[in-house]
């Protein structure tokens, strides 16, 4: 066992704490896929209750998810997958040790299409409820059949895409902080940790929305003959 | 003297056992049960603690430390303890479970033959309701002898009904009926507690329960204001409300004949079957499209609002008196 | 046995005068001071939420309460529930102690994550202001329970605050889980097999494994409730077809394992204790590890025990009552595995030894307590009544709280390099369980009389009961702040502790105290077992001193 080694030994990001790169590396892991379980459990409280809701009205359920628009669920939900793939492809950039300016490309790719994402849903669809009077406790002004359990479905469809919203704002400040990282040459094929977990987590929430996407989109089905 | 003194002794423990008493009267026929039963958790509870305590004093004593480098003298794991004492307390657990259960599952379904009241519970207190009419207000007159069937419903927040004496308690929720049975075996006073913190008065939303002779409760419940039945005032909103436009006594109305539908199953437009009960009538009443049924439109209006808890179980008192499987009442 | 250091009679530099100045505190990653700051906080907030329990006895001596309105005494339990659970007892040991010794106790030199770590305890100062501000502009007064309809649309308080800052120390909790989770994962010392970890980081790791996958169901929970009062939209509001009762099953999801939160750390503290102090290796070693495991398991499929009279089905209620006994099984086996741990051992009687066999006393009698409520019928009668309140502070006060004392006199000569006074030490501890079961023995006989819990007033015929149990308060009150004065002096005072006061066995213990920042100059190896102390074949006699009688 070595004693405390000497600092030019040790690649830059190294944590004392730690007695090797491979300790700390499995580490960042093991603590991610850990932070990761439990925003499994945060999600699935309101995953669990919005399945019991739906359960016990489930008319009221359907017309809710009828207010909502496929189209726009669609297209976030590609530009998602997208965003998923250009985080991927920035990971193995550092991997295989490419140029900083190439990680940095797939980061930016991968900020912009969250921001397009998040910009989709404010404009296009969470603007559009306001103004159409379906957001429960801000403008409600709905009127059609089925009225109490329209708004129990419209308030878990802002709160459990609201949520998601706010971990992928979380996901573009990441984002931007690995960004600089980048800039400043802290990556290298010894050392990505940052950015690998970064992905897993920008994973999760993608895998979420899928989730939140045909929950809350899809339901009751919409085309003639289903 | 020595017996002099032992006798005083023993007159002060009986006289404070009077005045100390480790249970309500047991004054319900489920009462006993449950009182057997927490007598042998006691045991197991005094027996274990003993034994435990007892164990350690021993050990405390007999393996002290003599001198300050002592050590300790070798021992082994065993097996068989640790089976043992996994097994034993498993054995005893399974043996509680059974009972308990056992007892739990027997006094959850109401007799059949049991006089309904029905009982509303609001910021801070409790209206109970008679079928035969009688309006009472934190006091509950029931007959000895007597299963009696509470159907309970709260107008605010989550209140609970718990009568020590009788060891029945229940939740009262909001938006639902829920139901607590029991048969009196002691004539007498005992207490009424809201047992589930409601809110400022919470300590305050108490009353009494008289169980009383049933001579005696035939008079009390014949005394006092002449009242109509809850079924009589049932039809005087069912003829206020014009409900008989559209539930039609013969049939061929707007909506189904209401005659021998308390107690059916019937099957709702979305399909699944649901028996005609209190629940089904009040949602009915406020929230009709949720249960219409699928050969009449959906046209019912709600009525959230224009009637109150009261008065639903008014009304269902009338749609039970017009025929059902079960009817009740003296 | 790890390679022996060199330790000067005091330690020259430690973690204490590494550095001075506040900004050093505050702005620490060292683990064993982010444990004192935790130490700090939490013994504050836990006078903090003995005041109001304090009061609320002195009100209960006279049937129709001595000192408040109804309205006043509903937020002083709501205040005493609440700053209790979340600000004390689910953060005491895992932040005071887990933290300080966790990576101690495995031969590691801090936490997976120091940064992490610091700001662990920034959340839950940032959580327990919300809380104190709540409580200091008029409190709450739904009870620590929050039940709707009452908390979302009836209650004039302030819900949303006091939840906030519950919310916040949530993921004080989540974060510290997380971070003990990988710790024991990837840092023990070379040859620190699982199987030859201290119990305590059993215990830790299981403690860690509900503080990760319960916690974040409350904060949901939190959420939605605090929506549904600030929005005023109908989640648990049957007007809307909502359900109260689904804010309980979600509640309790979380609130029933956090009580193992709360126990199971003060087991793995016993665990230590007893060994030290009989300095015999446990017995059972493997049966009391996987009986921490067992327990945390369990702990989440009981919750519908707190809910058998809410109407809901019967067949639901014969499972949770089933599954409730079950639970008990494990704790058994550890009362049982600490006693034969006693057996043959070479017993001393200092104070953590005091704590931790009133422990094992008080938590056989609150875990038994316990199988009353596992038990339906007998519930449905005691529910809600002051037979739940002796239960649960039984194990919580009986067993954590005794726990964590026992701990903290155990440690401290490691944490500040003191000793304290061990005869009022005792003195306390014997206050401490003599007020204590006055205090709250009583209570089960006034639950099973009918007496229901969170009265402002109750019926005269239960007053006898009441003053006992306010007179037993006002004695564990005196004997709290005996400990709070003497561990003070000592820590200016008391003799210099050296690295093993105890000759107890464990890495700590082969450290200097106070510990130096980076807790081992070299990172020792590990070739033996947990307690493994020197033992005396049996039979065997001799007249070398040191030898045991058999």
């Amino acid at each position: 066992m070595s004693e405390l080694a000497a600092h030019g030994a040790h690649p830059p990001g190294f944590a004392h704490q730690f007695e090797t790169v491979g300790q700390q590396r499995e580490a960042g892991r093991l603590g991610m896929w850990v932070f990761l379980v439990t925003e499994i459990l945060f999600f699935g409280g309101m995953f669990a209750s919005y399945t019991i809701y739906r359960a016990l009205h489930y008319e009221s359920f359907v017309t809710g998810s009828h207010l909502l628009e496929v189209k726009f669920g669609a297209t976030n939900t590609y530009v998602l997958i997208c965003s998923s793939l250009t985080m991927a492809l920035a990971i193995r950039s550092a991997q295989t040790g490419k140029r900083k300016g190439q990680i940095i490309f797939w980061l930016i790719l991968t900020m912009i299409f969250g921001a397009l994402f998040l910009g989709l849903k404010l404009r296009f669809e969470w603007y559009r409820d306001y103004v159409d009077g379906i957001v429960p406790g801000i403008n409600w002004a709905y009127n059609g059949p089925h009225a109490p359990g329209v708004q129990m479905f419209m308030c878990f469809y802002f709160f459990m895409t609201r949520l998601h919203a706010l971990h992928m704002v979380a996901g573009l400040g990441v984002l931007t902080v690995l960004v600089i990282m980048t800039a400043r040459n802290k990556f290298s094929p010894e050392y990505y940790a940052p950015l690998e977990i970064s992905g897993l987590y920008w994973h999760f929430v993608d895998i979420v929305w899928i989730f939140l996407f045909a929950l809350l989109y899809l339901i009751g089905g919409r085309y003639p003959g289903s | 003297m020595m017996i002099g003194f032992i006798e005083s002794g023993l007159n002060s423990v009986r006289g404070a056992a009077a005045m100390f008493p480790l249970q309500p009267p047991a004054a319900s026929s489920i009462a006993e049960g449950v009182d057997k039963l927490y007598l042998a958790l006691t045991g197991i509870t005094l027996f274990f603690s003993v034994l435990i305590f007892s164990i350690i004093f021993y050990f405390m004593v007999k393996y002290r430390r003599r001198s300050d480098d002592e050590i300790a003298a070798e021992t082994h794991t065993s097996m068989v303890l640790e089976l043992g004492w996994t097994i034993i307390p498993s054995l005893i657990c399974v043996v509680l479970f059974v009972w308990s259960s056992t007892l739990y599952v027997r006094n959850s379904r109401p007799p059949a033959a049991s006089t309904e009241i029905f009982v509303i519970g609001k910021q801070w207190m409790w209206h109970l309701q008679h079928s035969e009419g009688p309006r009472e207000i934190n006091e509950l007159h029931v007959p000895v002898g007597v299963p009696v069937k509470l159907t309970m419903t709260s107008q605010d927040v989550i209140h609970d009904f718990y009568i020590p004496a009788f060891r029945v308690k229940k939740d009262v929720l909001p938006g639902r009926y829920s139901s607590v049975w029991f048969q009196a075996t002691e004539t007498g006073t005992y207490h009424l507690f809201c047992a589930q913190y409601c809110g400022t008065n919470h300590s305050e939303m108490i009353g009494w329960v008289y169980v009383m002779t049933p001579t005696d409760y035939a008079a009390w419940l014949a005394g006092g204001e002449k009242t109509e039945s809850l079924a009589e005032q049932g039809q005087r909103l069912f003829i206020q409300f014009d409900c008989g436009s559209c539930h039609v006594a013969g049939g061929g109305g707007r909506g189904p004949s209401l005659a021998g539908l308390y107690g059916k199953p019937e099957k709702l437009a979305s399909g699944e079957t649901r028996v005609v009960d209190e629940s089904l009538i009040r949602q009915a009443i406020l929230v009709p499209n949720s249960v219409h049924m699928p050969s009449y439109q959906e046209i019912m209006p709600t009525y959230q609002g224009q009637i109150d808890e009261e008065q639903i179980l008014q009304l269902i008192a009338y749609v039970k008196s017009l025929g059902s499987e079960e009817r009740n009442g003296k | 046995m790890s390679t022996a250091q060199a330790v000067p009679a005091e330690s020259s530099v430690n973690y204490l005068n590494a550095n001075y100045g506040i900004k050093s505190w505050l702005l620490t990653f060292d683990h064993k001071r982010i444990g004192l700051l935790y130490l700090a906080s939490i013994t504050l907030m836990f006078f903090v939420g003995g005041v109001p329990a304090v009061l609320m006895r002195l009100h209960l001596i006279e049937p129709q309460g001595a000192l408040f309105e109804p309205e006043t005494y509903n937020k002083l339990f709501s205040t005493h529930g609440i700053i209790m659970v979340f600000f004390f007892l689910v953060p005491s040991i895992p932040a005071t102690l887990g933290n300080f010794l966790i990576p101690l106790m495995i031969g590691a030199r801090d936490v997976a994550f120091p940064k992490l770590n610091l700001m662990s305890w920034y959340l839950f100062i940032i959580g327990a202001s919300f809380a104190l501000y709540a409580t200091l502009s008029g409190g709450v007064d739904t009870g620590w329970t929050f039940y709707p309809p009452y908390s979302s649309s009836y209650s004039q308080t302030h819900v949303v605050a006091v939840a906030l800052g519950v919310f916040i120390a949530g993921f004080s909790s989540i974060l510290t889980g997380l971070n003990f989770i990988v710790t024991i994962h990837k840092m023990r010392a070379p040859g620190l097999t699982w199987f030859r970890l201290p119990l305590f980081i059993w215990a830790m790791y299981a403690t860690s494994l509900i503080f990760v996958l319960g916690t974040p169901v409350i904060a949901v929970t939190l959420l939605l409730l605090g929506a549904e009062r600030i929005l005023h939209v109908g989640i648990f509001d049957p007007a809307v077809g909502g359900d109260p009762l689904l804010f309980q099953h979600l509640f309790w999801f979380y609130s029933h394992p956090a009580v193992y939160i709360m126990i199971l750390p003060g087991m793995g503290v016993v665990s230590e204790l007893v060994t030290a102090f009989s300095r015999k290796k446990i017995f059972g070693y493997s049966f009391v590890a996987f009986s921490s495991l067992s327990i945390a398991v369990i702990s989440f499929v009981v919750w519908g025990h707190h809910m058998f009279v809410t109407g809901q089905s019967v067949y639901a209620g014969l499972v949770f009552s089933v599954l409730s006994f079950l639970v008990a099984i494990p704790s058994a086996i550890k009362v049982f595995n600490w006693t034969a741990t006693l057996y043959r051992g070479s017993i001393s009687y200092e104070a953590p030894m005091l704590y931790a066999l009133g422990f094992i006393g008080l938590f056989t009698i609150g875990g038994l307590t316990g199988l009353f409520l596992a038990s339906l019928a007998t519930d449905v009668h005691l529910n809600g009544t002051y037979f739940i309140v002796a239960h649960f502070h039984y194990v919580m006060v009986g067993g954590a709280v005794m726990a964590y004392l026992g701990g903290i006199h155990y440690w401290w000569p490691k944490i500040t390099g003191r000793l304290y006074p061990d005869l009022w030490a005792r003195i306390a501890a014997a206050i401490i369980f003599i007020g204590f079961n006055l205090t709250f023995f009583p209570q089960f006989i006034l639950g099973y009389l009918g007496m229901p819990r969170r009265y402002a007033v109750y019926p005269a015929e239960f007053q006898v009961l009441n003053v006992m149990s306010s007179a037993g308060a006002s004695i564990l009150g005196i004997g709290y702040l005996i400990p709070l004065i003497y561990l003070t002096w000592s820590m200016r005072y008391g003799p210099i502790a050296g690295p093993n006061p105890w000759k107890a066995k464990g890495l700590e213990w082969t450290i200097p105290s106070p510990p130096p920042t980076e807790n081992f100059t070299e990172i020792p190896i590990v070739t033996e077992e947990a307690y493994n102390y020197p033992v005396a074949e049996l039979r065997k006699y001799s007249n070398t001193p040191g030898v045991a009688r058999v």
